[in-house]
C-alpha cells in the first residue's frame, strides 16, 4: 500500500539498525521510554526491538488511553449504562476493561444497552435515531481524540439535540510525564514523544523535558521505520551531548500543533482540579471535563454518578508497568491469572497496553530457535 | 534473554496448555467470536458433557460425515451473498474440509413475525441455487416463527451429510514438522464485506463476500496430493490465524507464517489498516487452509491454482517442531511475533 509500505521496508530497517549499533557506546545501558501506546503496539507487532542492540532498552510509558482509566470510573460508567433509559456507547476496547464488579461487556450481558461505536459521531447519530432514549458516549483518550468529542458536542449543541450526553474521561499528556519524572525509581535516558497527540498539541509542550529534566525527546511516527529512526535520533543526541525536542514525524506534526483543534478543546473542555489515573493516583490538572457552556451534555451532572473509588486489585501491578518501573512479565499475575481473555489490569485489555502487546505478540523468547 | 523472563514465559505456556474450564457466569458476545472464549465454551462445557475431547466441525460415522451449523448474520444480504447462500456453503464446506463429498442438507428456519414474503422468497431461492451449484439436495426441514423483535428477520440452521472420500486421510493431529501451509485464495473478504455492508463506517470499498462451495478445491487437492494431504480447514470465524492455532495445538507443533506471502487484496488491506484489524483474524466463507507434506506442496498448490478463481492460492508457511503449540509470524519488516487466538470480538454476527 502506498505511503505505508515505504515505512515498513526491511532493508532500510537493517541499515538503520546498523547506524544505531554504530552510535551506542558498548559499555553503556540506554533506557528510552516510548510514551505512546501506539508505539508500544508497533514495536511488538513488527518486532522492532529485535533490531536494536542489547544495551538499548525500550521502556513502555503511560500513553495508552484505555490503560489509565481507574476502576472507579468504569464502575461509574456501568452505573449509568444500567439505567433503562440509556443507550451507552463506547469504543470496543473499553467494553472489556474490568471495573470493581465486572466490565461493560458483562453489564451488556446482564441487560444494559451497551453499544460499540467507532466515533463519537456514531453515538450522536444514535441519539438522533432514538429520540425516546438517552445516548451516553464514554469519551476516553488524550488530546488526540478529545477534539473529535469536542466537535461532536459542538454539533449536538448546534442541532439542539437534547438526548445526547458525554461521560468525559479525556486526559492530557504532560502532567503524567511530569509525575513519572518526579518518581525516584525510574532512570531514563530519553523519550520517544507521542506522534498522534503532537498533531494536536504540537512539539512545544514537550520542551520542559530537556529544559527541566535534561532528557532528550524525539516526536515519532508510528511505522516501524519511524520508530527506529527516532531511537537513532535520541541516541544521536546523547552521543553529541545535545538535549532538545526533535520532530521525526514532520510529515504530520507541525511544531505549533493544530490551532483549530486546540481552539475547539478550549471551547468545549476545562481542566479538572485533579483526576485519578490507574496505578498513578491523583494527578492535578490532568483530566478534562465539559466546560460550563456544555454542562447540559455532561453525563456526570445529568446522572449524579456515584463517584466511587475502587482500589486496584492487590496482585495487579499496572501502575508499575505504566510507569515503566517493571516489565509486563515481571508482574506476578502476568499471563497466568491476568490474560487478555480474563484481564485483571487495564494494561492487558487494549492492544496498545504494554501487557497485552507483550502477551499477544512478544510472548516468545527472542533468542529461542524455531526448529 | 534473562532467565527470569524465560521462566515467566514457560509458566505462561504451562498455564495455556491446561484444558480450558468454563467459569463464566453468563454468555457474552465474545463466546460467539470463534476465539478463546468460544474454545472455553466448547472444550470446557460442551465436549466434557458429551464425553468427547472436542466438538469437531464435522464427525465421521461409517464412511459418512455429519455436520450442523446455524447462521445469524446481520445484515441478511451483503455484497457477494446472503444468509441463504451462506447457510448452504458454510455447511457444505464443513463437510468438504473433512474430506467428504457433500450429499444432502436439512434446513431449519426461524422466522421473525413481520419478515416480508419477498425477502423470505429471495432467501429460499438463494438456498436452492447454492444447493444446486454445490451438488447437494435439500431433503428435509422445519420452520418456526417467533414474535417480532425476537430475531433479526431470520436465523437459518442447516445440517449436512457427506460421503467420506476414499482418497482422504485427514486429521487435525496429523501435522508433521516440515509440512507446508497453503491457503486457497485471498483472505479477509467476507468479514470486511459484512462490516462495510453494515454501514457503521463511512467507508466504501469494492469488497464482496467470498462465499462459495470449497468442494472443487478439496477435490483438486485430494486428486493431486492424496495421502500427502494432512489436514484441511475452513477459515471462517476467527480467520486463518484461528485455524492455524487450533491445528498447532492439536498436533503439538509450531508454525511459522511468512506475512509477505499471505494473499490479501489491496482493498481488504486498506480497510483493515484503517480499522486497525489484522486480516489474518477476519472471517472467510470460501478460503481453506491445508497442511501438506513438503514433497507434495508444489503439486497441491498447482491444483488449488487450477480451480476457477484459485489463481491467488499461496504457500504461506511451514510446520516446525519448537515451540509446540505456538504460531509465529515473520513480519515483512524482518521481526518476529506470536500470532495467538483471537480475544474479544471485532465483528459480531458475521455468519
Amino acid at each position: 500500500m502506498r505511503f505505508v509500505d515505504e515505512f515498513r521496508d526491511a532493508e532500510l530497517g537493517r541499515a538503520l539498525a546498523a547506524e544505531i549499533l554504530a552510535t551506542v557506546e558498548p559499555g553503556r545501558h540506554y533506557k528510552v521510554m516510548e510514551v505512546c501506546g501506539g508505539h508500544t503496539h508497533t514495536i511488538y507487532k513488527y518486532g522492532v526491538d529485535d533490531m536494536l542492540p542489547e544495551n538499548v532498552e525500550l521502556v513502555h510509558g503511560p500513553g495508552c488511553p484505555v490503560c489509565v482509566i481507574p476502576m472507579g470510573r468504569v464502575d461509574d460508567g456501568i452505573a449509568v449504562a444500567l439505567r433503562p433509559e440509556v443507550i451507552f456507547t463506547c469504543f470496543g476496547d473499553m467494553m472489556r476493561v474490568p471495573g470493581g464488579a465486572g466490565s461493560l461487556l458483562d453489564a451488556k450481558a446482564e441487560g444494559a444497552d451497551v453499544r460499540m461505536v467507532y466515533s463519537p459521531l456514531d453515538a450522536l447519530r444514535l441519539a438522533r435515531e432514538n429520540p425516546d432514549r438517552e445516548v451516553v458516549f464514554l469519551a476516553v483518550g488524550f488530546e488526540t481524540t478529545a477534539p473529535s468529542t469536542a466537535l461532536t458536542l459542538m454539533r449536538a449543541k448546534a442541532e439542539r439535540i437534547e438526548n445526547f450526553f458525554v461521560y468525559c474521561n479525556h486526559v492530557t499528556i504532560v502532567p503524567p510525564l511530569r509525575a513519572l519524572l518526579q518518581s525516584p525509581d525510574l532512570r531514563l535516558d530519553g523519550f520517544i514523544g507521542p506522534g498522534h497527540v503532537s498533531t494536536v498539541v504540537g512539539a512545544r509542550p514537550f520542551e520542559f523535558l530537556p529544559r527541566d529534566y535534561g532528557k532528550p525527546v524525539v516526536i515519532s511516527g508510528f511505522e516501524p521505520l519511524d520508530l527506529l529512526q527516532s531511537v537513532h535520533m535520541v541516541l544521536r543526541q546523547l552521543a553529541d551531548g545535545r538535549c532538545e525536542v526533535e520532530n521525526q514525524y514532520k510529515r504530520v506534526v507541525p511544531y505549533e500543533g493544530n490551532p483549530q483543534a486546540l481552539a475547539v478543546l478550549a471551547e468545549v473542555f476545562e481542566l479538572r482540579p485533579h483526576f485519578e489515573w490507574r496505578g498513578l493516583g491523583f494527578i492535578s490538572h490532568s483530566g478534562l471535563r465539559l466546560s460550563e457552556r456544555y454542562a447540559e451534555f455532561d453525563a456526570e451532572l445529568r446522572y449524579h454518578v456515584p463517584g466511587v473509588r475502587v482500589a486496584d486489585p492487590k496482585a495487579c501491578q499496572c501502575g508499575e508497568v505504566l510507569k515503566g518501573v517493571i516489565k509486563p512479565w515481571e508482574c506476578k499475575v502476568f499471563g497466568t491469572a491476568c490474560t487478555p481473555e480474563r484481564p485483571i489490569g487495564t494494561c492487558m485489555v487494549s492492544s496498545e497496553g504494554a501487557c497485552a502487546a507483550y502477551y499477544n505478540y512478544g510472548r516468545f523468547a527472542r533468542e529461542r530457535a524455531v526448529v | 534473554m534473562a532467565t527470569r523472563e524465560q521462566q515467566a514465559l514457560e509458566l505462561i505456556e504451562r498455564v495455556r496448555a491446561k484444558p480450558p474450564r468454563f467459569r463464566d457466569t453468563q454468555i457474552t458476545m465474545a463466546h460467539g467470536a470463534g476465539g478463546k472464549a468460544t474454545l472455553t465454551l466448547i472444550e470446557g462445557l460442551l465436549a466434557p458433557a458429551f464425553g468427547i475431547e472436542t466438538l469437531a466441525d464435522a464427525a465421521t460415522l461409517d464412511g459418512l460425515a455429519l455436520t450442523t451449523d446455524s447462521f445469524v448474520v446481520k445484515p441478511l444480504r451483503f455484497p457477494g451473498g446472503s444468509i441463504g447462500e451462506l447457510a448452504v456453503n458454510g455447511t457444505v464446506n464443513d463437510l468438504a474440509v473433512a474430506g467428504a463429498r457433500p450429499l444432502a442438507l436439512t434446513l431449519s428456519l426461524v422466522l421473525e413475525e413481520g419478515l416480508s414474503a419477498e425477502e423470505l422468497r429471495a432467501e429460499v431461492e438463494a438456498i436452492a441455487r447454492a444447493a444446486e451449484s454445490a451438488g447437494v439436495g435439500v431433503i428435509a426441514g422445519d420452520t418456526k416463527v417467533v414474535e417480532r423483535g425476537r430475531c433479526d428477520g431470520m436465523y437459518v440452521t442447516t445440517t449436512g451429510l457427506g460421503r467420506l472420500d476414499p482418497r482422504a486421510t485427514l486429521g487435525p493431529a496429523s501435522l508433521r514438522p516440515g509440512d507446508r501451509l497453503l491457503v486457497s485464495g485471498p483472505i479477509g473478504e467476507h468479514g470486511i464485506a459484512i462490516m462495510l455492508a453494515r454501514g457503521e463506517f463511512e467507508l466504501a470499498a469494492p469488497v464482496e463476500s467470498d462465499t462459495h462451495s470449497l468442494w472443487p478445491e478439496v477435490d483438486a487437492l485430494l486428486d493431486a496430493a492424496g495421502d500427502a494431504l494432512r489436514c484441511i480447514r475452513d477459515a471462517t470465524r476467527g480467520g486463518v490465524a484461528s485455524v492455524l492455532n487450533e491445528l498447532a495445538r492439536a498436533s503439538g507443533v509450531a508454525m511459522i507464517v511468512r506475512e509477505a506471502h499471505v494473499p490479501v487484496r489491496a482493498e481488504v488491506t486498506g480497510a483493515c489498516e484503517i480499522l486497525g484489524i489484522d486480516p489474518m483474524y477476519v472471517a472467510n466463507e470460501g478460503v481453506l487452509v491445508a497442511a501438506v507434506a513438503p514433497d507434495a506442496a508444489e503439486v497441491a498448490l498447482a491444483a488449488l491454482r487450477s480451480v476457477p478463481g484459485g489463481a491467488a492460492a499461496a504457500e504461506i508457511g511451514e510446520v516446525k517442531t519448537e515451540p509446540p503449540g505456538l504460531v509465529l509470524v515473520e513480519t515483512g519488516f524482518g521481526g518476529r511475533r506470536v500470532m495467538d487466538l483471537l480475544v474479544g470480538d471485532p465483528l459480531p454476527r458475521i455468519c
